[in-house]
């Protein structure tokens, strides 16, 4: 019990630190890594509630695509840092403000509520005994099949979004030589080759 | 030292709110708002596998696993944009975008 809360107060402070330098660090790319600890800690804290397929999945989906998609469009686009740091301390105080309402209303919405009495009853999909069947398995026996429409659309979302990515970023450049297989196939000898006679002591 | 339901939706709410400040300090960043965006939703996803982990309920996670799915698209879309537009205009300021102001 007290390894467990030594781990949820190791995991959720160091997720809020490094989410606070996400949003104050001055160089975009310290960003980029301090949200991959953000999220690895995020996952240690998805352990700790036993859920461990979608802990594992937030490790591979965003540290290993969407944080490495970060890191090379910040990367990639020449940013002048300097630039978009003005007027970080202008929009402090609105922000802090903002944020410190937002934090109180939170925290009066948790500290109002109570489960309903009847809640037990109409649970949609009862989590089965950890010790007989593991997380994945139990997540796979509902998404495959209550929830196989939701699992289409999360499909469909991707496809949408792997479409609209290239898109929007390919684009038809003038002046580059390709290789242009159609073109080669359609090449007849007569347009090709040409045979000569040619005569000794003479050139062609 | 009974960590409860109560702990995990405190992280949630101080990082949803650290997303929502963020997006405010960073006004001139686009890459940042997106950061912020994707911390909120971190965030969100810590509520539902609190609450699933608390009831007893699967249905928390499947979702959870939705929201990542519209995290994953609504960056790799958003990244797209932010590189036509530095392809365009050579700048990605949110001061600067305003081709469509009338």
């Amino acid at each position: 019990m007290i390894v467990e809360a030594l781990a949820f107060y190791l995991f959720a402070g160091v997720a809020v630190a490094s989410g606070v330098m996400v949003i104050s660090a001055r160089n975009p790319v310290h960003s980029v890594l301090f949200l991959i600890l953000a999220f690895f800690n995020g996952a240690g804290l998805f352990v700790l509630l036993g859920a461990e397929f979608l802990a594992m999945i937030l490790v591979v989906v965003y540290v290993g695509a969407v944080a490495v998609l970060f890191l090379f469009v910040v990367m990639m686009l020449d940013i002048n840092v300097a630039r978009l740091r003005e007027g970080f301390i202008s929009y402090l105080p609105i922000g802090a403000l903002i944020g410190l309402i937002l934090l109180v209303e939170l925290l009066l919405v948790m500290g109002g509520w109570t489960f309903s009495l009847e809640l037990v009853e109409r649970l949609a999909a009862p989590t089965p005994a950890p010790f007989e069947v593991h997380n994945t398995q139990a997540l796979g026996n509902i998404l495959y099949t209550d929830y196989a429409y939701l699992f289409q659309i999360a499909g469909l979302v991707l496809l949408v979004a792997m479409i609209g990515a290239i898109v929007l970023t390919l684009r038809g450049r003038e002046g580059v030589r390709r290789q242009r297989i159609a073109h080669q196939v359609a090449r007849r000898a007569e347009q090709t080759v040409e045979l000569r006679k040619v005569q000794p002591g003479e050139g062609v | 030292m009974e960590i409860g339901l109560g702990h995990y939706l405190t992280v949630a709410a101080i990082l949803f709110t650290l997303g929502i400040f963020g997006i405010f300090l960073n006004r001139k960043n686009v890459i940042i708002i997106l950061m912020s965006i994707e911390l909120m939703l971190l965030a969100v996803n810590i509520n539902l596998v609190a609450f699933s982990a608390e009831l007893d309920d699967l249905v928390g996670q499947v979702f959870a696993m939705l929201v990542l799915t519209v995290a994953a698209a609504e960056a790799a879309i958003g990244l797209a944009i932010i590189v036509v537009y530095f392809r365009n205009r050579g700048s990605i300021e949110v001061d600067d975008i305003n081709l469509m102001r009338g």
